[in-house]
Parts: structure tokens; sequence; C-alpha cells
């Protein structure tokens, strides 16, 4: 058994709405070995920032965790206080935001911002500020001393969004959560941002939580991948499983609609018709049963169990549990 | 920031001769002749035109406007028609009260306000919220004439504890520091209110900002998050309408003047509207104007000085 560095188990969250409890996560659970980086892939609303959200603890207020817990190596963060959990926060493990334009504070230098994320640190301000700039450098921002006195807005969007991941590994942490890092960013920017921050990912050794939407990003970056579907797990394993092998229905679409992946010319993009599902009343089948080309009445009424396909890679799906040599 | 500076300052001394050029155009288009009414009803044609070449009517407009410009720049705003004093020294005679009152108003109400508000929107729907927002549109709706009377009826007349009518005795701080509590009182009281509901509703803006959850992500103690995260972006919106109400207050503290029979800006331009006295009319409304226009331009400074951006939208 590998060492985890985070362990999400069984966990659901709710969220209070005026039409009654949305629930949002339903039995998540997923793992993150030492050293290694796991990507996140779902449509919008599949409920990737919900679960960020309860890793890092900072849900909004008419959230409530229903079930299980996450686990950040020995701790288990539910149980923390207030406190403790604000020490973790900055120090154990760190976050790059999506949106790099307004995830910083506009009225604080960067140098200002990048040394009062060290203020555990007991070293001088100087020594702050020389570790902020020698970070910087790493993420190629050239002449980092002198852009220490600027603010946000003197900065481009891919600049900034490389100041975003150097304050988060500025802090030296055991796991890095980057939500949609290169969203915002183009395409020659988004492919240098990636292959800067597994060089640093592998020369600081921490974990990686990677959430996107672009599966190229995904297969680049990260050696397991769990794909994500309105509030629940349907599949994780292996980035060449889930590519090379994919085996629930759900994710095989997902790959078919990867722009990358078309090979003939077409007038109309592949999609996955039909929309989420409403998840104040959940479903009591299968949660993709409605978009799914292959569902059957039974997928409509029992909800699948888990089938281990590999060591580490596994899926939910009756398809793989009636014949698993279907998929597998 | 040196060229935000310049140019901030370079529009404030445009829109002031703007002002006055429209104030001088105004008391020109007044029918009736100054001449006439310095001089009553009773004074010859021959004095009349005297007197208007004395003033200067007898040049075109523009030479009028230019005059009326050097005078002004040279601190000369005419004679008071009664005593035929200098306006400019009644003025500042008057002006030291006003601004004192002013300051001191605002000053109180902002240090009850902005903290009022800044909890409230950390402690967003909870008891000290709610009653905050009664006791902040509470005391928004009352007019300050009220607060005036009732505070006069009771620490006055009731209890004898302050002193009803006039500013103090000039050198004796203590005395003037009594005779402002009940004034300041009746003009701050309102101010807490609107502060303490823009601060709050910014406030809430600002915490609700992805910059702020950033800085929750890296854990940062709370303090600094309000205080040196927040607070400096939520206030900027505040410093603007101190500056405006600061300006505002300069003819606004009016009531409270009369109903305490205080010395100051706003009971002169009364005094002097109700006995026609044009040329304090109008020194008056100069100088509030002159002052309303560095106020907001300082508002801007300090503005420019929290927040970069501003320096360099300039």
């Amino acid at each position: 058994m590998t060492e985890l560095i985070l362990d999400v188990h069984d966990l659901s969250i709710d969220y209070r709405t005026p039409r009654g409890k949305l629930k949002a996560l339903r039995n998540i659970n997923m793992q993150i070995p030492k050293g290694k980086i796991v990507g996140i892939v779902g449509e919008s609303g599949c409920g990737k920032s919900t679960l960020i959200g309860a890793i890092i603890n900072l849900l909004a207020s008419n959230a409530e965790v229903t079930k299980g817990g996450v686990k950040l190596a020995e701790d288990e963060l539910f149980n923390l206080s207030k406190k403790q959990m604000q020490a973790l926060r900055g120090d154990r493990f760190s976050m790059v935001f999506q949106d790099p334009m307004t995830s910083l504070n506009p009225v604080v230098s960067i140098g200002n911002q990048m040394i009062d994320i060290q203020y555990r640190d007991k070293i001088s301000k100087k020594e702050k500020a020389a570790k902020a700039a020698a970070m910087l450098d790493k993420v190629g921002i050239p002449d980092p001393e002198s852009r220490l006195s600027q603010y946000p807005h003197e900065f481009s969007g891919g600049m900034l969004q490389r100041i975003a991941i150097a304050m988060a590994l500025l802090v030296e942490p055991e796991l890095l959560i980057a939500d949609e890092p290169t969203t915002a960013l183009d395409a020659t920017l988004e492919v240098q941002i990636i292959y800067r921050l597994k060089e640093l990912q592998a020369s600081q050794g921490c974990s990686i939580l990677f959430i996107s939407h672009h599966l190229g990003v995904i297969a680049e970056l990260c050696d397991e991948v769990v794909v994500m579907y309105s509030g629940e797990v349907v599949e994780k394993g292996s980035v060449r499983d889930i590519f090379h092998n994919p085996s629930h229905p759900y994710t095989q679409k997902l790959l078919q609609c990867d722009p990358a992946a078309i090979k003939q010319k077409t007038r109309d993009l592949p999609t996955i018709l039909g929309s989420l599902p409403d998840l104040i009343e959940v479903p009591k089948g299968c949660i993709f049963a409605e978009r799914c080309d292959s569902a059957s009445a039974n997928c409509h009424e029992n909800k699948p169990k888990v089938s281990q396909l590999n060591d580490n890679h596994m899926a939910s799906c009756h398809l793989l549990n009636e014949a698993g040599a279907l998929y597998a | 920031m040196w060229f935000f500076l310049v140019k901030r300052c370079g529009l404030g001394v445009l829109i002031v001769c703007l002002a006055v050029t429209a104030l001088y155009l105004m008391i020109h288009s007044i029918p009736g002749d100054p001449a006439s009414i310095i001089l009553g009803p009773r004074a010859t044609e021959e004095m009349k035109a005297a007197l208007a070449v004395k003033m200067g009517l007898d040049q075109p407009i523009l030479i009028q406007l230019f005059n009326f410009f050097k005078d002004v720049f040279q601190g000369d705003l005419g004679f008071d028609v009664f005593s035929q004093r200098p306006v400019i020294d009644i003025i500042m005679e008057q002006l030291p009260h006003t601004l004192i009152l002013i300051l001191v108003s605002i000053m109180w109400a902002a240090a009850i306000g902005i903290p009022l508000g800044c909890y409230s929107a950390i402690y967003q729907n909870s008891l000290f919220d709610k009653i905050s927002a009664i006791l902040s549109v509470g005391t928004i709706a009352i007019p300050s004439f009220v607060v005036a009377i009732y505070g006069l009826l009771i620490f006055s007349v009731t209890l004898r504890w302050l002193p009803a009518i006039g500013a103090g005795d000039s050198g004796d701080i203590a005395d003037q520091l009594t005779h402002l509590i009940l004034p300041s009182l009746a003009v701050g009281l309102g101010w807490v209110g609107y502060i303490s509901r823009l601060v709050r509703s910014s406030m809430l803006e600002t915490l609700g900002a992805n910059h702020i959850r950033t800085a929750r992500a890296f854990g940062l103690p709370e303090r600094v998050i309000i205080y040196r995260y927040s607070l400096r972006i939520a206030i900027l919106p505040t410093i603007t309408l101190l500056g405006v109400g600061v300006g505002y207050l300069l003819s606004g503290a009016l009531f409270a003047e009369i109903v305490f029979a205080r010395p100051g800006i706003g009971k002169l331009i009364f005094d002097a509207v109700s006995t026609r006295n044009y040329p304090i009319v109008m020194g008056s409304v100069l100088i509030t104007t002159i002052l309303f226009v560095i106020v907001t331009t300082l508002a801007d400074f300090v503005n420019a000085l929290l927040d970069p951006r501003i320096r360099a939208h300039a």
C-alpha cells in the first residue's frame, strides 16, 4: 500500500437551498498517493469546486458535510478546530485558484503578498523577499526583484497565473491544489505552465491535485485521473487506464468530445446529449443513466456497484458488473 | 503618483475657475442694478453712474470677469454692504467655527460608523448586524434639527449639563469643546448611519472577493485579512463619501448653526441672504466652493494612496 497524502473517504456534502437539500457530493472516494499528480475531470457543476472547498475546509456557509471525511496524511480534517485548520492552510497544503486576474489582492504589492504568506517562518522580511524573488524567477518571471514592488494590475494574466503558482509553491506544501489553473490562459502559455509545474513538483516532491476541463492537460501532467459526474466519482485509474481503456460510458463520451480527438472534418462537434440531473431529487439508479446510450431498465432502478478493473482502475457501471469483458 | 497629483490639482483649479465664472455670470444676470441696490432707493442717477464706474460695471462683461478673477486671486472679495469691512475678513472669522464643527462631527461619525459597518459585515446576519442595521437606518431617518432640539431639551434645559448656544469663549478650549458637543451630535448622527451602511456593503463585497478566498486559503490570520487585505479596499467609497460630506456640510451645517446660535459659514450665508448682503453671499459661496473642491480632491488623493489602480488610471 502506497502512502497517501490525501484520502477523501465516503464524503457527502449537501447545500441547503430554498428548494430543499441539494446533494452536491455523494460518497466520494478518492486518494492521492504521496508525490503523485492526480487530476480531476468532469463538466461544470459536477462538484469539483465543492470537493476542493471541502478539502481546504472553506465551503460556503450553506454547505453541510453529511457523511465521510477528508484525511491529510494522518489528520482527519473535519475533526480539527478552526485554528488548527487555519494552521494547515498555506503550510501543509496550498491552492492555485482559477482566475488569476481576481485571485490576487489588488491593493497589496505582489512582494508583500508573498511575504505575508510566509508569516509562519521566523526569518527576516528581507530573507522572505529574497525567497519570493527566487520563486518568481523559478516560474519564469523576468527581473523578479523589481517586480516584487508591483501590483497585480501591472501584470498580464499569464504572469499572474505564474505568480499564483509561485505563491502556492513558496510555502513548500505537501499538497498543492490547482483549480483549473490554466483555463484563463492561451494554449502556448498553458503548455509552458504545465511543464513548469511538473518540473517544480519533481524538485519539491509535493503531491498535486489538479482540476481541469482540459483532457490534454490532464493526460500530459497527471499520474492518475478521477472522473466525476454530477457529484459522484464514476471512474478512476491511471492516466493510461483512463485514456486507453475508458470503462465508464461517461468517460468514453467525454473523451470523444475532446476536440483534439476528432480526426475527421465535421460540421457537428460531438456532445453528450441531455443535461445534468437535478441533485435535489437524485435519481435512484445510475446517475448517468438518463444520458447513457447503453442504459437498461436496471440502470434506471439500481445503483451500480464499483467494479475493480485492475489494481487501481475502477468504475461504477452496471454493464461492467454484468459482463466485465464488455469494457475491460 | 506625482502625475496623478498634478493632474487632479489641475482639474481642481479648472473646476474652481468654472465655478467662479458661473457664479459671476449668475449674479450678473440677476435683474436689477447692483449700484442701485448698494446705494438704496434715494440715490440719484449721477451717484449710481459714479458707483458703477467705480465698481467697473461700465466695462464689457469679459473685462469685468477678468477683473473679478484678478480680485479673487488677490484675496479681494469686495466689501460688506453694511459694515464696509472686507468680505474675506468676515468669512475668515466665521470659517474656523464651521470647519471645527464639521471635522469633529464627521470624525466621530466615522470613528463609530466604520467599525460598526465593518463588524456588521464580518458577522453578517448576526444579532449585532441586525441591531446595527436598525440603529443605522434610524440615525439616517432622524432629521438633524430633531436631534438638535431634543439634544437641547434634554442636555441643556432639563439636565443642564451642556451649554445651549454659542461657540464658547475664544481662548478657552474646554469651553469651546463643551459648546461643540451638542452641535456635533446633531450634525454627525445621521452620518454614523450612512457611513456604517456604506462600509458594511463594500466590506461584504470585498470579503466575498476571490482574492480574500486566496488569503484564507493561505491561512493568513483573520486580523491581516480584515485590516490589511479587505478594509483597505472597502474603505475607498467611504472616503469619497466623507469628502463629499465635508464639502456638503460647509453650508449644510446651517441647521446646527442656527439652532445653537453658533457663528459659522452657514449662519453667515443665511443672514446675508436675509439682508440681501450680496458681497457676503458671493464671497461665502466662492470660499465654500473652493473648499469643496479641495476636500474632494483630498479624498481622491487618499484613495489613490490606498489603491494603486487609481494611481495607474489617472
